[in-house]
């Protein structure tokens, strides 16, 4: 469902420019679970904003579900970003004036979608955050407030969800929760997931490990 | 979903929201005070000159309906009187003696035929030459009792007290105001009354034959023309004071919303990364906006009502009115001067980069 080929990136930062992806070749099956590891300032992030449809390429092909990114105008990927990705971030990044349940409504109405579907109980059951649901994330735990963040990532049914370090900023128990959480998303609802790492031991909850080195992936 | 993100956004300032409202607020009373002024005023003096009891009035070439600068010969009332179907008229020397105030002279037997008399709340009619009657807010203004003496360019010993209603609030004799401002002669106004309300229209043609150049108005069309747009520069005035307020609001909206959209960059890349466009994001701030001003109208509206009370307390010659008609307006331009401050922030909220949003510390 994913297909990229020789995927290259450049930032103009002032006078220099920042080659961030140098060539990028991946292909990633629906229904995997993928893991991406490498160094600092490898691309990985850089790969993921490209993915989600937040900066566009600079050069190279891109498909994800048919839909060329390269060719999108701003709009369009505005869109693609409504309807076919969800993001995680290591920050968590919900919306601190909002309580758990509005975080998860407001990406539905973003969405243009009204109503609640009855089957997104399950996920909520599954995250465990059904209870908490009537909280301000500041009085979640950072384990908590990640939780509502991946329902919130899957509330619109995404092709693909994009994790980016996402138990970063969680205690190895937490940490341990998220991961399965994640992998159970994979397993029961067959959701697709690309998950950026650090830590050798989540990786190993993909079915498939890709390293990044110098905005290339080297196997 | 969007409007549960705008109160939220408004609740978790409370102290911003609250100043930004209060000086939309002021803009609001600004313009409502202002407005209240004229209708109060204009209204206050149609109603005293009602009072006269007067059907016509006789004004010298070139008056204005509300200035009282130019003058006429005292002579001509004599000719007025002669008229077939005239039954009173008098004449009248209205002399500003600063401010919005004038010292009216007034030949006292005449005008009481003509206007049923004063009602005297303490004290009684002129006895010497220096004698001054003032209504009940002139001297509630003044604070000033009978016995006093008050300063107008000349000292005048007060006389009376007298109920409001009727032409002015300080009255003299008409002989000695011509004496004391060397009006000698002169009269600013004639009020004339037909002896059966069925001949006014024939003595007003009457009058406009024999005096060309002179304003002759019945009395109704007297007070229909005692309106904002016929006093000299109160449009203008108004428009400024509009003006002023707009600005009040853009500025203060600017601010507080480029505060607002610095303080939640974080934010928007959020709502961005979900798939936002600056439509969604223009929407949220463009709520905001309409909300504070809405509150802030709310303010303002209040607001007028405790400054006519204070106009009330310390300056009662200052008559200002609610004007409700005037409570829409004063939305719309509270509105308008904010969605227009609303502009620049929103334009830099809607364009703000998703990933420097998101790696903002
Ligand atoms: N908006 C930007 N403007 C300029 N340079 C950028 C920008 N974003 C990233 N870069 C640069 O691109 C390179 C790749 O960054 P990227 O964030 O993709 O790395 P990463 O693998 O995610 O690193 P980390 O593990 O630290 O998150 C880095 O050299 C970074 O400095
Ligand atoms: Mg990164």
């Amino acid at each position: 469902m994913i297909e990229i080929r020789d995927l290259k990136k450049t930032y103009h930062a002032g006078e220099v420019d920042v080659h961030a992806l140098r060539g990028v070749n991946l292909s990633v099956q629906r229904g995997e679970f993928l893991c991406v590891v490498g160094p600092s300032g490898s691309g990985k992030s850089t790969l993921f904003h490209i993915l989600g449809g937040l900066t566009p390429p600079t050069s190279g092909e891109i498909r994800i579900e048919g839909r060329d990114l390269r060719k999108m105008t701003e709009a369009e990927r505005t869109d693609f970003r409504k309807t076919t990705v969800g993001f995680v971030f290591q920050k968590y990044n919900l919306l601190p004036t909002l309580t758990a349940q509005e975080n998860i409504d407001i990406a539905r109405d973003i969405a243009g979608r009204r109503q609640a579907d009855p089957h997104f109980n399950e996920v909520l059951n599954l995250l465990g955050i059904a209870g908490r649901l009537r909280h301000k994330p500041r009085a979640l735990s950072g384990g908590e407030q990640q939780r509502v963040a991946i329902a919130r990532a899957i509330v619109n049914h995404p092709a693909l969800l994009l994790a980016d370090e996402p138990t970063g900023n969680l205690d190895s128990e937490n940490s341990r929760i998220v991961l399965d959480l994640l992998r159970r998303l994979n397993h029961e609802f067959h959701q697709t997931i690309l998950m950026i790492t650090h830590d050798a031991d989540a990786a190993a909850y993909g079915d498939r490990i890709v390293h990044m080195k110098d905005g290339r992936i080297i196997d | 979903m969007i409007n549960r993100l705008v109160l939220e956004n408004l609740k978790h300032r409370p102290v911003r929201t609250l100043l930004t409202a209060l000086a939309i607020g002021i803009q609001v009373t600004l313009i409502l005070t202002l407005v209240g002024l004229s209708f109060g005023m204009l209204n206050d003096i149609a109603r005293r000159t009602e009072g006269t009891g007067a059907d016509l009035v006789v004004l010298p070439p070139d008056a204005s309906i509300i200035g009282f600068s130019q003058t006429m010969a005292e002579g001509i009332v004599n000719k007025v009187r002669e008229l077939p179907h005239v039954a009173l008229a008098t004449g009248i020397l209205m002399q500003p003696i600063g401010g919005i105030n004038y010292i009216t002279g007034i030949h006292l037997s005449e005008f009481n035929q003509m206007s049923g008399g004063f009602e005297y709340l303490a004290g009684g009619p002129f006895e010497q030459p220096d004698d001054m009657i003032v209504d009940e807010v002139y001297a509630r203004g003044a604070k000033i009792r009978v016995g006093d003496t008050v300063n107008l360019g000349k000292p005048w010993h007060v006389c009376g007290i007298v109920v409001p209603g009727k032409l002015s609030r300080t009255f003299a004799e008409l002989k000695t105001v011509q004496e004391r401002y060397s009006a000698t002669g002169q009269i600013s106004r004639i009020y004339v009354k037909a002896d059966n309300s069925a001949n006014i229209a024939a003595v007003q043609s009457e009058l406009q034959q024999r005096l060309p150049a002179y304003g002759v108005y019945r009395m109704e069309e007297l007070v229909s023309l005692m309106s904002v747009n016929n006093v000299p520069m109160l449009r203008q005035f108004t428009e400024v004071i509009i003006g002023v307020g707009l600005a009040i609001g853009f500025l203060v909206v600017f601010l507080s919303l480029y505060t607002a959209v610095l303080e939640r960059t974080r934010e928007i890349g959020i709502l961005k990364a979900l798939g936002a466009g600056p439509g969604y994001v223009l929407n949220i701030l463009m709520r905001e906006t309409i909300l504070l001003s809405l509150f802030g109208t709310l303010a303002g509206i209040l607001m007028s009502y405790g400054v006519r009370a204070l106009l009330g307390a310390f300056v009662p010659s200052f008559t200002m009115e609610i004007v409700y008609s005037w409570w829409p307006w004063a939305a719309v331009l509270a509105i308008l001067g904010s969605l227009i401050g609303a502009i620049y922030p929103g334009l830099k909220a809607a364009r703000q980069d998703a990933i420097e949003a998101l790696s903002y510390d």
